[in-house]
């Protein structure tokens, strides 16, 4: 399955990120590390496994850098364009900019290109293509003009096509989008229009490419939100003329078109693309991740604080502006199998995806607090440091907030609390753990004492664990908090089956007017349309339907094609007994880590009424099921499997008339031999 | 060669019994195999599976289980809440020694051979302690409520598991007590038993407890935490045994619908190092419950209710892919259950607790190869003989002239004059037989019915002189100095003058009756002999091996003879090396001096020393009687060996004159036609 892990920031202090976003990000000779330009002076150095840079530098006053820095992979240089025409290469022990290796080009640079394999190849703004070093073998060489006027390159990349380097850029004049295919070695070009469908009237927005043996597939993402694809042969078959192609409907409507800061859409894997962009109700942005294959959203991130409409994907990285801060969320896609799929695999799919380990590690927790998990770390040290300068405590904080949490106000412990949890303390998770215990304790003396706030706060801190605190799911069962159990079950790595049962009726048998209040984590049913949350019965018109079908747009297509998501099979089936709060618990359970041998017995004394909707669940997996079979790469898979379960029950019935006949004839046979218990023969030995 | 009237008896009534234990001792390859009327036989792995000793069976004796321990010594306990130990030189039962804790269901010795763990029905698990010449009980672990089914020791000695009906109990063995309880699902595909009886546990060095219970489940428990791991469910019937290999890299079961699983720890993916027990191939073998497995380094072992020793090699533990890769299944006893008297043309049986006399009938017809004769007199069943007491008979025989019957069981010897008066047979028991003469493992009468020659199980030789109605002994050849090793085959040359004695072990002695002394010793050979005889007139001694090489000695010469010299020389034909039941036994006739008759379970021959060997080109065995071949062409193909497969399963044959043969079967149908029906499976599920 393919998901997203928890985000990381890269500290961007360095960098002065406009509101156009950075100029670039590139790799560098390490698998680590990147080149990040911004759109003013500097480049910087980034080891994204440390969180920081290794390196900035920056050009004079009054410079501008026009093209990304880039990494020359054959010698470890990096090279950088300013002023359109000035191209600088320098290396790690320069430290001005100003003092490395300069030559002047004689026309102006759209982009440089680098990718492992081969040299950079730089991409002129009226089109024509150069290698480094032939560039650098004499730099004031004349550069011929490729495009027409007014034609402007919109997107651009470099492959390697066995072992040769291919640039493929896109240019687009009065609406016109044109692809052109350039072989660099062989100086070989070709043209091709980009033919579009009813979609004409939408601008692309975005494009992303990947390439196959004989096929450099884009894909575009228009303001209309959905994703075409187009196909373009990686050997023309006639350089000289200008020929077609056609785009065609990939996704549908994954993004509203009129984000304020632009959609971004890249390729991820053979099955994968993930989109950056609002989703078409809500208004916060996301980075989703949807399966094309089987048109699915397989995952998604929100991103509140906006994003520059960028996106960036190397080796397992996604990086993009989140707010002013450089982001990288980590992308994994394991190979699922079935096993997996029916729960054999509890643990396997990826363990990363847990931001703590399923067990507390306290060697770590000893050493430099909560090592490195969490994204703002480095500013957090920065604030520990200024706070514990300011306010030493002469008793630890931890016992503090344990004798407030034993006498004063909820108010007052949830204050000290935030305070304390600003600060992280080495011993971080046993404190934590008798906070907990602390509150429980008191909950039990005390019944009107309900520090519910202070509990969410604690156990969104990752570190709890059912172990730690066996008391707090039983107390949250005991009241019926949804909320709470829904967070215990998201965090909570070794939650016993029985106890995920009790949440499994807690969850199937409260009403839905108590539903209604708790505030529940939608997340895990990701939203299309607030209709749906306002009644469990949307009219599926409102419903804008998640991937297409070229046959139609029937019901039945629909509710196949989005399974795995509950509140779209809600939409999209009317008689869903479920509504999106009661879907998102459910999903919890699902999520938590269980194995049905264990779960199942429990499932036995669930009440009549709930097994429509476990029925309903099982419906749903069967769908997915259903989705695999419907995709066209299954067809000839599923004519063959026919073909051999047939061959098979014929084999089958053949074999069991064979063994008939041979009953028969044994029968006919020790009849025929059937001598009695004695005789005398005559044997004649040859 | 010539044309035979064929006696074909089918009236042999034998059943084995059924298979209960099976022990695989990996020093010296040999297998220990129980059955339920609690015969206990040893067979040597090493000499072509060759059955070499046998304990004979007792009514109150029956093995529940058998184990090896230190210095290959034989333990077997049973319901009667008896420990045996088995003299394994002597061939007798060394002492019994009562438990005191009721029937005995299980038993088990420790890694280091050590000490014995008996788990009796009343719950307790008895330790004794082996000492050099005796066991000596311990202690008692901590009683349980029911029955201890199943016995399991760590192989560091310090844990044993013990299933029982409903859980498993963990013990330490240093203190006595049980340390978890695991309480075993009765419930089986929804529906609930009655009860779980855990047939087997396994304790593995990494703490894992496997269990095989009545509710058709394979169980992987963790001995630590006393959970459960795993759970496979097999088979819709008991599984009722399990056997892990010494590696404990693989494991075997056995179920009551006959079939034998093979669990394999294998890697999860190709190169991880993570490993998981797999069920990898099953294999049906038997009909009927396979009440008992083991697992040698390279095979299978199993037995059961259908009375086979199946013995399975595994193709990759197998270096060579020789004959000896191919499945073995063992049915017969490899000894002689039938004596016969040429002159009166009686056959005697020998049965568990009777024998039983017949007369075969006549016919004055002729006719050509395969006709069946028209009967001028039926066969006879002159006689029941029942023995007293609740022991097997070990070993029968009758005189030539068919006026002596003589029988032996572990404690009594048996002699009994007949006299036949037309049709009318009166028996008359010999009284007063000698002290020394308690227990025979082999009796013999001269050719002309006047001496009568006793095996001992002390390793002497009895010699005993016939009178009318009455004995003498006349001498007892001591075994030489310092062997106690039993003799377990005789021969006696038909001049009385030779008689020729072979023990499990130490070769081939052969004494001179007239001298009363010992005449020579063939020279040792490798394999166990499996049938003796010595040719009239020229007094030379053919011996078959296990390895069914067979070889001709010249007493008076004191060597081989040329003929087998020739044989050795050339090497027999590779058809005849690869067949696998051995010769049980040999006979001659006085007018065919060149010819000797040898069979097995499957075949007869008659070797012809006056004809050329034939050699691996040669076709050994051709079935089909010559029709258009002229003379050349059969002279130019006959050869030695003259073999007949029509009557299988073949427990005797014997040259009663000239042109007469009598060939006792025992057809498996009806063996399986007096076991209790199996549990039906369909062949073919559609």
């Amino acid at each position: 399955m393919a998901a997203l892990e928890d985000e990381f920031t890269l500290s961007s202090g360095v960098l002065s990120a406009g509101p156009d976003g950075l100029l670039g990000v590139e790799q560098s000779n390490k698998t680590d590390q990147f080149l990040v330009t911004d759109r003013g002076r500097t480049v910087v150095l980034y080891k994204v496994s440390d969180q920081k840079p290794l390196g900035s530098w920056s050009v004079k006053q009054g410079q501008l850098i026009t093209c990304s820095a880039v990494c020359n992979f054959q010698t470890g240089e990096y090279v950088v364009v300013h002023d359109n025409k000035v191209l600088r290469i320098w290396n790690n022990e320069d430290v001005n900019l100003d003092k490395v290796f300069k030559a002047t080009l004689s026309a102006e640079v759209h982009k440089i290109h680098s990718v492992r394999g081969t040299e950079p190849v730089l991409l002129f703004k009226e089109g024509a293509v150069r290698g480094l070093e032939a560039l650098l073998a004499e730099p004031q060489q004349e550069i011929e003009a490729v495009l027409s006027d007014g034609e402007v390159i919109r997107w651009t990349k470099l492959f390697m096509v066995f072992r040769h380097p291919v640039l493929i850029f896109i240019t687009e004049k009065h609406g016109n989008y044109f692809v052109y295919v350039h072989m660099v070695n062989s100086h070989t070009l070709s043209k091709y229009t980009l033919l579009r469908g009813q979609e004409e009237k939408s601008v692309i927005q975005s494009f992303t490419a990947s390439v196959d043996r004989k096929f450099i597939s884009v894909m575009s993402l228009s303001s209309d939100g959905c994703v075409y694809e187009t196909l373009i042969p990686v050997y023309p078959t006639d350089p000289e003329e200008n020929q077609r192609v056609v785009s065609s409907l990939l996704l549908r409507a994954v993004v509203s078109g009129s984000a304020p800061s632009g959609v971004a859409l890249t390729v991820l894997d053979r099955d994968h693309v993930a989109v950056l962009g609002s989703p078409l109700s809500a208004s916060k942005e996301c980075l989703s991740v949807w399966n094309i294959k089987f048109q699915t959203l397989q995952t998604s991130k929100e991103l509140p604080q906006g994003t520059s409409g960028q996106l960036w994907y190397y080796g397992e990285n996604l990086l993009m502006l989140h707010g002013q801060s450089l982001t990288v969320i980590p992308y994994k896609c394991e190979v699922s199998s079935l096993a997996g799929a029916l729960g054999k695999l509890k643990h396997s799919h990826d363990p990363g995806i847990q931001v703590m380990p399923p067990f507390v590690n306290w060697e770590a927790s000893q050493g430099d607090g909560l090592g490195s998990q969490h994204a703002e770390q480095p500013r957090r040290i920065l604030r520990r440091r200024k706070i514990e300068v300011s306010s030493q405590p002469a008793v630890p904080p931890s016992k503090q907030l344990l004798t407030t949490i034993m006498k004063d106000s909820e108010k007052h412990i949830e204050m000290e609390l935030r305070k304390f949890l600003a600060v992280k303390t080495p011993d971080f998770h046993a404190i934590v753990g008798d906070l907990v215990t602390g509150l429980l304790g008191r909950c039990q003396v005390e019944p009107s004492f309900c520090p519910r706030n202070c509990l969410v706060q604690l156990i969104q801190t990752h570190v709890l664990s059912y172990s730690l605190c066996p008391g707090l799911m039983e107390m949250a069962v005991k009241k019926t908090d949804v909320q709470l159990l829904q967070l215990c079950l998201q965090r909570f790595p070794d939650i016993p089956e029985s106890v995920t049962c009790a949440c499994l009726k807690i969850f199937l048998s409260i009403g839905d007017d108590s539903l209604h209040q708790a505030e529940i984590d939608m997340e895990s049913v990701f939203d299309y349309g607030d209709s749906v949350q306002g009644d469990n019965v949307a009219a599926p018109v409102d419903v804008l339907q998640n991937g297409f079908s070229p046959e139609g747009d029937t019901c039945l297509s629909c509710c196949q094609e989005v399974p795995a998501k509950p509140q779209d099979a809600a939409a999209a089936t009317p008689t869903c007994p479920v509504t999106p709060q009661r879907a998102a618990l459910l999903n919890a359970i699902l999520h938590s880590g269980y194995s049905e041998a264990f779960l199942l017995p429990h499932l036995k004394d669930i009440p009549a009424q709930h097994i429509t909707i476990l029925d309903w669940i099982c419906l749903l997996l069967d769908a997915n099921f259903t989705v695999v079979v419907m995709i066209p790469e299954a067809k000839r898979l599923l004519i063959s499997l026919y073909k051999f379960v047939k061959s098979q029950i014929s084999v089958y019935s053949e074999l069991n008339k064979i063994e008939v006949s041979f009953r028969e004839l044994q029968k006919l046979n020790q009849e025929k031999n059937n001598r009695g218990l004695y005789s005398i023969e005559v044997l004649e030995l040859f | 060669m010539g044309e035979f009237k064929v006696h074909r008896v089918r009236f042999f009534n034998y059943v084995p019994s059924g298979i209960r234990c099976v022990a695989y001792n990996n020093q010296s390859n040999r297998l220990a195999v129980s059955r339920t009327d609690g015969t206990v036989e040893i067979y040597n792995l090493s000499a072509n599976y060759f059955q070499e000793k046998f304990f004979p069976g007792h009514e109150s004796r029956a093995t529940e289980a058998l184990c090896w321990t230190e210095g290959q010594r034989l333990f077997s306990a049973g319901l009667n809440g008896e420990i045996v130990e088995y003299d394994l030189q002597a061939l007798n039962v060394k002492y019994a020694m009562d438990a005191f804790g009721g029937p005995i269901w299980s038993m088990t010795a420790s890694p280091s051979g050590s000490q014995l763990l008996v788990g009796c029905e009343d719950g307790s698990v008895k330790l004794f302690q082996i000492t050099p010449d005796k066991i000596q009980f311990e202690r008692n672990f901590d009683r349980q409520k029911s029955r201890i089914l199943s016995l399991s020791w760590h192989p560091s000695g310090t844990h044993i598991a013990a299933g029982s009906i409903d859980y498993i109990s963990v013990f330490d063995v240093k203190s006595g007590s049980a340390i978890h309880k695991m309480i075993v699902d009765r419930q089986y595909m929804g529906v609930s038993k009655r009860k779980c009886i855990v047939w087997g546990v396994a304790f593995l060095s990494d703490g894992t407890v496997i269990s095989v219970d009545s509710a058709g489940k394979v169980q992987f428990w963790d001995s630590a935490t006393g959970t459960l791991v795993k759970s496979h469910p097999i088979a819709n019937a008991d599984v009722l045994s399990i056997a892990v290999a010494d590696q404990e890299d693989s494991f075997v079961v056995g179920t009551a619908e006959g079939t034998v699983f093979h669990f394999q720890l294998v890697s999860v993916t190709s190169n991880s190092s993570e490993k998981q027990w797999v069920r990898t191939k099953p294999f049906q073998h038997h009909t009927h419950d396979v009440r008992t497995v083991a697992h040698s380094p390279t095979a299978l072992i199993s037995g059961g209710t259908d009375t086979h020793l199946v013995i399975r090699p595994l193709m990759e533990k197998v270096e060579v892919k020789n004959y000896d890769a191919a499945l073995r299944k063992i049915t017969f006893p490899h000894r002689c259950l039938i004596s016969c008297s040429k002159k009166r043309q009686l056959l005697l049986f020998q049965f568990a607790h009777h024998l039983e006399l017949w007369r075969l009938g006549s016919t004055v017809a002729t006719g050509k190869n395969g006709d069946i004769l028209p009967l001028s007199k039926n066969a006879d069943h002159l006689l029941h003989l029942k023995t007293k007491g609740p022991e097997n008979i070990i070993c029968s025989c009758i005189s030539s002239c068919g006026s002596w019957i003589a029988y032996s069981t572990a404690s009594r010897f048996f002699l009994y004059r007949l006299n036949y008066e037309h049709d009318n047979i009166s028996l008359k028991r010999v009284s007063k037989m000698p002290a020394f003469l308690r227990s025979a493992l082999q009796i013999l009468f001269s050719e002309d019915s006047k001496k009568l020659f006793v095996a001992s199980n002390q390793g002497s030789l009895h010699v005993i002189q016939l009178l009318e109605g009455s004995f003498k002994h006349l001498h007892a050849f001591q075994p030489q100095s310092g062997t106690v090793e039993a003799m377990c085959l005789l021969a006696v040359s038909p001049d009385g003058n030779w008689l020729a004695a072979s023990g499990t072990s130490a070769g081939v002695h052969v004494y001179n009756v007239k001298q009363l002394k010992l005449h020579c010793t063939v020279p040792a050979y490798n394999f166990p002999v499996t049938a003796l005889a010595i040719a009239p007139n020229t007094n030379n001694l053919v011996i078959a091996h296990s390895d069914q090489q067979v070889f001709e000695y010249s007493i008076p010469d004191k060597q081989y003879t040329e003929w087998s010299r020739a044989v050795q020389k050339q090497g027999f034909h590779h058809l005849w090396l690869q067949r696998d039941t051995p010769i049980t036994h040999i006979g001659f006739h006085s007018k065919r001096p060149m010819h000797i008759l040898l069979h097995d379970a499957y075949m007869f021959c008659i070797i012809d020393k006056s004809l050329p060997l034939p050699n691996d080109k040669t076709l050994l065995y051709n079935p089909l009687p010559p029709t258009s071949e002229s003379d050349v062409v059969r002279r130019r193909t006959a050869h030695a060996f003259k073999i007949s497969k029509i009557y299988k399963p073949l427990l005797f044959m014997e040259l009663l004159d000239e042109g007469t043969l009598v060939a006792v079967e025992r057809p498996l149908d009806d063996i399986i036609a007096q076991l209790p029906p199996p549990i039906k499976k369909k062949k073919f599920g559609t």
